[in-house]
């Protein structure tokens, strides 16, 4: 489980991640067309000042010096045109890059909000986190620093180069050698460093892990006056990363110095030759001096070739992974039934037009006239208006009975032979069969892992069944609009998480255009008010870090506050009691009998104390329910639920 | 500049390394300077004089310096990438260490996550900031100083113009460095709302998928995104004007060396050949400039990373230790005494977590300690092996100030089992051990007997079973039994049970207890929900609200404390049942020895 962070340094599908990473560049198109420009006109400018000091020289030589005044002054004027274009293009890149950054990091975000919850099962949260801080960053640095230096050190090559063969073809044969080797080695080299780094990468997901194991454990090491041999176990480990890190990074650094003796073996060579080849009167001594200085400066693009090689192919294996996960497979949800209220506390399931519920819930296309024109759902028959659901049954197209038009939300939800497995080929639950009959509560007793709450889990579709169906009111889940499902279910779940926020928007959450008063009520329910109303600024309060200032029970109270600020026609309690004592319990028991009042409940409980007038009990045991029935008929059974209840099993 | 001061001295034995590594960079730098030199005599002399021997010589010469620049490259290369990872070795290995002396007042100030980051992320930072700055950092002082000597050596006349040029880039520079420093700030603070967004919707994503506010969490981020973007685009827009700020400062001086310079060849008081050679040294100074501001800025980066390390190195441990000679060393028995205590987790916070607590417990007794949620019933027992201190007033064990105490032999004498227990990952047995490293395994396995740790431990592979990170792979029964045995272990004065068997059934529950019994000479306490966890105790401790509400046996209780009646009335239908099962389940409890024995 040792948390490994496999960040790759080398992109796997480079063209792909390229051609993503240019459809956002897009995003930004005549931003960058006009660096691109700007870039260009500053690099000529560049090359033509630096050339400049030729046509000045053979001026004065020729002993034209009243040229002097003009030659400087053009020179003056090319450069201020580089210095403007420079400073235009460097402003409108930083803008570009962030444009295109906003974007990514938006849609990134946009896209993990649609996972199903099975992603973030296996996924840990900093991974997640370090999408949006490394891998954004490096992609926002290479695109403010790559863009404009690639074509920069391009347009600075070929002009070199072109000048280059312009002086003299035959030395360029074998300065074009050279930079052929350099190119080779880096390869070669670049192919090389990819086993230290990966032992690197090792040594440092090792520390890694031991670093996060210990310090969420920091305070156990603390009472068990463990900090001495912690630091001896951590020395090993930081000792390892250090070596596996020292060789590659020195491998890595040894590219550099490898290149640059290439240069100048290269220098070297070119001066000989070019020397040999002036004695016989085959290049004339000026050419080949303006040729050397220009052979070095061929090679400095190279060395910023390799340098931004480098960077660009850590900044695409960091687009690499983000595009991985926006490409991921978000949840499904193609339902197309949709909830409406129609009143104060009722609301309605809406069948598509031309379509009806059938067996099993089923999604069944009907003779769209056989529905009448009272039942239709277009936006012109408002619900409201008709004064309650007009549901019509009408003979489908497959010659079934289907029900068609506005089903009322009561609350029933039904499994029919579920099969479940959070990985392929493990059932957690098999061929499961239960029914909540609208109003009922139902509960579910058992022990860790035996499938209480993933039961709950699919109702809502956090995750995806693999067999047999799930039906509310008569509707297969997947044919109901993901969003209207689970507006129809209030959850409080096993861990309340808050956000940044007033305890007051924390409620709000439930019911995000709640008022004052609403939010009062709802915290009044839940027996949460008293305490609120002693914290230092009461129901504006700031929360801060996940809740750090309220104790567990608090929490929980909130979140109960917050599901009937929400006021859902079907309930979901996930152990919403069990951090709240006895005590307490008692005290919000009133306010939670009046939530749940008429509605479906499924609760999980931890004590089996809160459960016993739930109108029906299923006790689970590997997946299966061994047991169900009322408080007093498994009591008399003598079995499972018994045991449990005597304490004579542990429950957790 | 002194956060920089402080990394420098994190270096170590590997100073050595850096100055070896930099005098390298400095020759390899120097001979990149030779070369031209070189280059000249080869047309000067060479071709001038049809002179073949010194094409040659001089030739073999510029090979001679590559070589020797490609060793001093890969001796550099060596040097470098020891110094920083060396370096980032030995901030790790502080920091560490660092937060091993942290009380649970300073661990409770930082994230589990955030610590984490500050031991590797901002490391790693750290260390790429140093092995990519390294040769730059040298090279451009080396280059800007021998380009200004070779320059002023050349012609003085010419240089001068340098020295109007370079103080005005400098001015120019230090204001925009003045200008994005605080900018660098404001753009980490939104760079950190950004990631508290992030990080708090994907904590409570099933919270935001149950109530289908996808939307809602857009908004919020699609603000912090595009407050961020404002920044780094006020930020980084201001950053990069040193670019043309550094182009017009070069061309400028490009332009008036050639505008002198000509005029100078004009008047006779210069050659061709110098001021093509002089413009070529303004190119290099130039340059040399632009790695310098380059190396600032790769510095700036990592600074943050710097001051989050440096945070974590100049934190107080809140714990003030006796002095060494002067620290009791020995607990001599097991009696608690609490007068007049205040606690409050935060000198800031509004309200005591304990207020006037007076209390005396004997040595050897059994204390049960009730009381709703947030009724201070932790904090009360953390204040005993000193994992906070008390606000005011003193907290005594064996009638001595627990600040009197060395903390380790204070903490070896009170064992105490964790409400948020953590495994580690390894075998039983290695964890088992952290609660005496020279235990035996019979040793081990009493202590199991003793916590009921026994009847599981063949089915996950007995004192070899291994354990997942956390302690993955044990039921939370079976996690809380173990980390009971693993206090055991370290036959403790004074033990205490924070709410640690709430996932074990009560009839294993009950068999602790009175396994417990058995041990003389040690104090309990178990804090508990169940009031049959704590009914038979010695003593009742009923907290409320931070306060003492009521002290007294069970039947005491029962009869006078209205908050005890309250809680014995919740769970008094279960309590009676689970009475007359303990009853039926007295034999194998009382016999636990001969069941263990099977």
């Amino acid at each position: 489980m040792a948390a490994k962070t496999t960040a790759r340094a080398r992109p796997k599908n480079l063209r792909h991640t390229l051609a993503r990473l240019l459809a956002y560049m897009g995003h930004a198109k005549i931003s960058l067309a006009v660096v691109a420009v700007l870039v260009s006109i500053s690099a000529v400018a560049n090359l033509v000042g630096t050339y400049m000091v030729r046509p000045v020289v053979n001026a004065l030589e020729q002993g034209h010096a009243e040229q002097l005044p003009a030659l400087c002054a053009f020179t003056a004027g090319v450069y201020a045109l580089g210095v403007l274009s420079a400073l235009g293009y460097t402003q409108t890149m930083v803008r570009a890059a962030q444009k295109v950054v906003y974007d990514i990091r938006r849609d990134l975000f946009s896209h993990i909000q649609r996972l199903p919850l099975s992603y973030f099962d296996r996924t840990r949260t900093g991974d997640v986190m370090s999408f949006f801080t490394n891998d954004v960053d490096t992609v926002a640095e290479a695109l403010n620093n790559s863009f404009a230096n690639l074509i920069q050190a391009s347009i600075q090559m070929v002009g070199t180069m072109v000048v280059l063969f312009i002086l003299n073809w035959q030395l360029t044969l074998i300065t074009v050698a050279c930079d052929l080797i350099i190119a080779l080695y880096i390869k070669y080299s670049g192919s090389r460093s990819g086993r230290f780094f990966a032992k690197q990468q090792n040594a440092l997901g090792a520390l890694d892990g031991y670093v996060e194991e210990m310090v969420s454990g920091q305070k156990v090491v603390k009472v068990f006056n463990h900090e001495a041999a912690n630091v001896a176990e951590f020395f090993e480990r930081n000792d390892e990363l250090r070596a596996a890190g020292t060789s590659a990074q020195a491998y890595a650094a040894t590219m550099v110095p490898a290149t640059v003796c290439i240069g100048y073996a290269n220098y070297a060579i070119v001066a000989v030759v070019g020397a040999l080849l002036a004695i016989n009167g085959m290049v004339d001594v000026g050419a080949l001096a303006s040729y050397v200085v220009f052979v070095r400066q061929a090679a400095m693009p190279i060395n910023q070739f390799t340098q931004l090689g480098n960077f660009l192919l850590n900044a695409l294996a960091g687009a690499e992974r983000l595009f991985g996960a926006m490409e991921l497979e978000p949840e499904v949800d193609a339902g197309t039934v949709t909830l409406e209220r129609t009143g104060e506390r009722s609301w309605a399931w809406k069948v598509p037009d031309g379509m009806g519920i059938g067996a099993y819930g089923k999604l069944v296309a009907q003779d769209a006239s056989a529905c009448s024109e009272a039942v239709r759902g277009g936006e012109d028959v408002p619900a409201r208006a008709s004064g309650a659901c007009a549901t019509e049954t009408v003979r489908g197209a497959d010659g079934t009975m289907l029900a068609c038009g506005r089903i009322p939300l009561r609350g029933d939800v039904r499994f029919h032979d579920v099969d479940f497995g959070y990985v392929p080929g493990h059932l957690v639950l098999e061929n499961l069969n239960l029914f909540a009959k609208p109003g009922q509560k139902i509960a579910f007793v058992g022990s860790t892992g035996a499938g209480k709450t993933t039961i709950t889990n699919l109702i809502n579709r956090f995750y995806e069944i693999d067999g047999g169906e799930i039906t509310y009111d008569g509707i297969d889940v997947r044919n109901i609009a993901k969003s209207d499902l689970r507006r129809s279910l209030g959850i409080v779940l096993q861990d309340t998480h808050l956000f940044t926020g007033t305890i007051a928007d924390n409620i709000r959450f439930g019911k995000l255009d709640a008022t004052d008063e609403e939010v009062r009520a709802a915290a009044e329910a839940a027996c949460a008010d008293s305490f609120i109303r002693r914290l230092p600024e009461g129901y504006d309060t700031m929360v801060t870090s996940d809740g750090a200032n309220l104790s567990q029970g608090q929490r929980q109270l909130l979140a109960i506050a917050r599901v009937a600020v929400a006021d859902p026609p079907v309930l979901i309690l996930d152990e919403a009691t069990s951090s709240i004592d006895t005590r307490t319990e008692k005290l919000i028991e009133r306010g939670m009998d009046r939530i749940m009042e008429g509605r479906t409940t499924f609760m999980i409980a931890h004590r089996l104390s809160t459960v016993r007038n739930a109108d029906a009990i299923m006790v689970l045991e590997h997946g299966k329910i061994i047991e169900r029935g009322t408080h007093e008929q498994l009591l008399a059974l003598h079995g499972e639920y018994w045991q449990l209840y005597q304490g004579l099993k542990e429950l957790d | 500049m002194s956060d920089l001061k402080r990394l420098l001295s994190y270096l170590g034995s590997y100073r050595r390394d850096a100055v070896l590594g930099a005098i390298a960079v400095a020759l390899e730098t120097s001979i990149e300077l030779i070369i031209p030199l070189l280059m000249a005599r080869i047309i000067d002399e060479g071709i001038v004089q049809r002179d073949f021997r010194i094409i040659f010589s001089q030739g073999a010469l510029m090979l001679v310096c590559a070589l020797a620049s490609l060793g001093l490259g890969l001796a550099y290369a060596r040097f470098a990438a020891r110094v920083a990872m060396g370096l980032g070795a030995n901030l790790r290995q502080a920091e560490y260490e660092k937060i091993q002396t942290f009380a649970f007042g300073n661990i409770d100030r930082y994230q589990t996550s955030s610590l984490v980051t500050r031991l590797t992320t901002d490391i790693t930072v750290i260390q790429n900031a140093i092995s990519s700055g390294f040769r730059p950092m040298v090279r451009g002082p080396v280059i800007l100083l021998m380009g200004l000597f070779y320059a002023c050596s050349m012609n003085m006349e010419l240089a001068g113009v340098f020295f109007v040029v370079l103080p005005a880039l400098g001015i120019a520079l230090g204001l925009i460095t003045w200008r994005v420093l605080p900018l660098y700030r404001t753009l980490q603070e939104s760079m950190d709302d950004l990631n508290g967004a992030v990080q708090e919707d994907l904590t409570a994503m099933r919270a935001v998928k149950a109530y289908v506010r996808e939307d809602h969490e857009r908004n919020v981020f699609a603000r912090v995104n595009g407050a961020l973007a404002g920044r780094s685009t006020r930020t980084f827009s201001t950053a990069v004007l040193n670019l043309p700020v550094h182009q017009l400062s070069m061309y400028t001086t490009a332009t008036l060396v050639l505008w002198i310079g000509g005029n100078m060849i004009i008047a006779g008081r210069l050659t061709v050949g110098e001021l093509t050679s002089f413009m070529s040294y303004v190119l290099q100074i130039m340059n040399s400039l632009m790695m310098i501001s380059n190396v600032f800025l790769l510095l700036t980066r990592a600074l943050t990373s710097v001051r989050r390390v440096g945070e974590v190195l100049d934190e107080e441990p809140e714990l003030a230790l006796p002095a060494p000679e002067e620290a009791l060393r020995e607990v001599p028995d097991g009696s608690i005494e609490f007068r007049q205590v205040d606690f409050k987790y935060r000198a800031d916070a509004a309200a005591n977590v304990l207020e006037g607590v007076d209390l005396f417990i004997p040595a050897g007794s059994t204390v049960g300690i009730l009381g709703g949620t947030g009724s201070g019933k932790s904090s009360l027992v953390q204040l005993i092996c000193r994992l906070y201190d008390p606000s005011a007033g003193s907290v005594l064990v064996g009638g001595a100030d627990v600040r009197s105490y060395d903390v380790a032999a204070l903490r070896d004498a009170v064992g105490i089992v964790l409400q948020n227990n953590v495994l580690f990952s390894g075998t039983i047995r290695e964890n088992l051990k952290w609660g005496n490293p020279d235990a035996t395994d019979e040793e081990l396995l009493a202590a199991c007997k003793l916590a009921c740790a026994d009847e599981f431990l063949d089915r996950i592979g007995g004192l070899d079973g291994e354990l997942g990170q956390g302690g993955a792979g044990v039921s939370g029964g079976q996690k809380q039994r173990l980390c009971i045995a693993r206090t055991l272990l370290k036959h403790p004065r004074i033990m205490i049970f924070d709410d640690s068997t709430s996932a074990v059934d009560m009839a294993t529950d009950a068999k602790i207890r009175a396994n417990l019994t058995t041990l003389v000479d040690v104090t309990c306490l178990i804090i508990a929900q169940r009031i049959t966890s704590v009914m038979d105790a010695d003593l009742i401790v009923v907290l409320d609200d931070g306060r003492i509400h009521a002290l007294g046996t069970h039947d005491e209780l029962l009869a006078g404390d209205s908050i005890y009646q309250e809680i014995y009335a919740s769970q008094m239908e279960r309590a009676q049942e689970a009475t007359a099962a303990g009853g039926a389940l007295g034999a194998p409890a009382g016999k636990g020895g001969e069941r263990d024995g099977r």
